[in-house]
């Protein structure tokens, strides 16, 4: 009985893939054979959908959520990863503790908060100090979502370095590894799926967050031409076109395109993990 | 919990006795929202007390303000205000979901066949205002007209202005010089009104212009912004930022966005404002209607900062 309710558990997620991923094809697909130009919809930076004859080219919104990733991952990556090395490795237990809490606070500011910050005081600071046109653009949703992912990073990747044995630290200091030596070549190795979760839990929300992002970047139209333009995402197409876009007309239509669009970049990411974790341990067993 | 319990108990009490005072006074003088329908059909006449509207960004302020003035005079009708944008009124009004829309452009012929298609009945169009679209720029700037090609020039696709020395403007309170254009999100009925006006009706926006969410946020991005133009209605304005007087051609002297200027027709940027009803309006709407299109409705179009219909 308990056997199988276990069993259910575990297959409904299948189930919930599979569900979402076809009632947000069942919304955006009508529009594939209703005359949409998909070659204008992969190879145009021009979003007009409200335009006569409308035009929906998402190659804006592909380059500015791929600029917004890119760069607060450059961010947050060495920072997430030193701060987990130092909790695990360097920090006195007291002073670990305390840090952990306030990291997992940081976790837990919404989203909508952090938007807040990047409006009122991540923007002006970047205008002062760039001479940037405009607060909201590139580098601020980036170093938005970098202080977003941080906090997720170190809990992960803490954990992660946590798991490697004792053994391990304790081998290498009996062959007289430095403390560096130890991280770099021992625990860095042996703690290397762990890691890579956290640096992809990061990606994810950097590729899925809408509020704080829609809020740090301006929603402008078109291809960046440097870090310091607007951008928009592609979630934040979606959280601030579909509420107001009449219901079963293109432009609805080809908004869950993007979704289903925001959903193959998710897939491909995690299939890519998978594959690289499966390498990294393939080699490991030779 | 507990406390919630009892609350529900009190406020259940409330309106019992509510009812029963009702019942004891005159008809017709306290017939609450939210009361139970048991007091109801002695007065048939005000049983949907209810008037949904719903609508343009733009008149959302309008109507809220209408909400509140109407509610003094006629506490048993119950106004439900909520915006959108005016296409999602009119698309709503056209499913027969809500009783009036409010829309910052005409109807098109298309949603007019699709409201008769759905609900069998003509949309009605009462036009209660007209809204003069100011363009925004920083208290700082000295710009001191803007004519409707260069507006085209800063805002339309193929447009090649997009620094303020091409204005013959030096701005120096912006340092790069780069004119930041805000614009509206594509929803918008102000965003599709200044494309026509401006830019022409088969025109488009520039890539690269920051989409705003509502009207104020324009006008609180340029009051932040040296280097900032934005668009908005004429009632967003704020003592912190400074309206462009608005020429026909270049060249021309430009006419600030006013009142009067809206109603001769000189200010080139200005747009009715309308509601619409499914069918002639009875009961109810059309007491709402009438008061909107009369002295005190109007007034409160003056006061909100829109231009009030001209007095016959």
């Amino acid at each position: 009985m308990i056997e199988t309710i276990i069993r259910l558990c575990g297959w409904s997620a299948i189930l919930f893939v599979f569900g979402i991923f076809f009632f947000v094809f069942k919304e955006g697909a009508p529009v594939l054979w209703d005359g949409l130009d998909l070659v204008q919809f992969f190879t145009s930076a021009k979003w007009a959908p409200t335009d006569d004859p409308p035009r929906f080219g998402i190659v804006g919104q592909i380059v500015g959520t791929l600029s917004v990733t890119v760069v607060s991952m450059a961010i947050a990556v060495p920072i997430g990863l030193g701060s987990a090395v130092y909790l695990s490795e360097f920090c006195p237990k007291q002073v670990r503790e305390s840090l952990k809490i306030v990291i997992e606070l940081l976790a837990a500011i919404p989203s909508i908060v952090w938007g807040f910050i990047a409006m009122m005081v991540l923007g002006p600071l970047i205008t002062d100090l760039t001479g940037a046109d405009s607060g909201v653009n590139i580098l601020n949703g980036s170093l938005i979502l970098a202080l977003m992912s941080v906090p997720i990073m170190v809990s992960v990747g803490e954990d992660a370095l946590k798991a490697v044995p004792d053994s391990y630290r304790e081998a290498a200091l009996a062959l007289g590894a430095s403390r560096w030596e130890i991280v770099s070549r021992v625990l860095f190795p042996a703690a290397k799926n762990g890691l890579l979760a956290a640096v992809l839990l990061g990606v994810g929300r950097a590729i899925g967050e809408t509020m704080a992002v829609s809020m740090a970047t301006g929603h402008a139209t078109g291809l960046p031409k440097s870090i310091l333009s607007p951008v928009q995402t592609l979630t934040a197409t979606i959280a601030a076109e579909l509420g107001e876009c009449p219901q079963g007309e293109p432009h609805y239509r080809v908004l869950f395109l993007i979704g289903i669009v925001l959903f193959v970049i998710a897939f491909v990411i995690n299939l890519t993990a998978d594959v690289v974790v499966k390498g990294i341990r393939g080699q490991q067993h030779d | 919990m507990r406390f919630f319990g009892l609350r529900a108990a009190v406020l259940a009490l409330a309106v019992v006795t509510v009812t029963f005072s009702a019942c004891n006074s005159s008809k017709g003088t306290a017939n609450k929202p939210g009361e139970p329908a048991s007091a109801a059909p002695s007065e048939p006449a005000v049983e949907t007390a209810g008037i949904k509207i719903t609508g343009s960004d733009t008149m959302v302020n309008l109507a809220a303000a209408w909400q509140e003035a109407y509610k003094k005079n006629n506490p048993d009708v119950a106004l439900q205000v909520s915006g959108g944008g005016s296409g999602v009124g009119i698309a709503a009004l056209c499913s027969g979901t809500i009783d009036i829309a409010t829309s910052s452009r005409p109807l098109k012929d298309a949603e007019r066949e699709k409201a008769k298609i759905n609900t069998g009945k003509t949309p009605v169009e009462f036009k209660v205002g007209l809204d003069a679209l100011a363009i925004y720029v920083n208290k700082d700037n000295p710009i001191e007209t803007i004519s409707i090609p260069e507006l085209a020039g800063i805002y339309g696709e193929g447009g090649t202005i997009d620094k303020w020395q091409d204005l013959g403007v030096d701005n120096k309170a912006c340092p790069s010089g780069n004119i930041v254009r805000y614009s509206r999100q594509n929803s918008s009925g102000t965003y599709q009104y200044f494309k026509e006006a401006v830019i022409g009706e088969k025109g488009s926006y520039k890539d690269g212009a920051i989409q705003q969410g509502g009207s104020s946020d324009v006008v609180g991005a340029v009051t932040k912004n040296p280097c900032a133009i934005g668009y908005s209605g004429m009632g967003y304005r704020t003592p912190e930022v400074k309206l462009v007087p608005v020429s026909k051609e270049k060249g021309q002297p430009g006419v600030a966005p006013s009142s009067e200027t809206a109603l001769d027709g000189t200010y080139p940027i200005s747009r009715p404002l309308f509601l619409y009803t499914l069918g002639e309006p009875e009961g109810n709407v059309k007491a709402f209607i009438d008061w909107c299109m009369g002295a005190e409705g109007q007034a409160v179009v003056e006061e909100v900062g829109y231009v009030a219909n001209p007095k016959k």
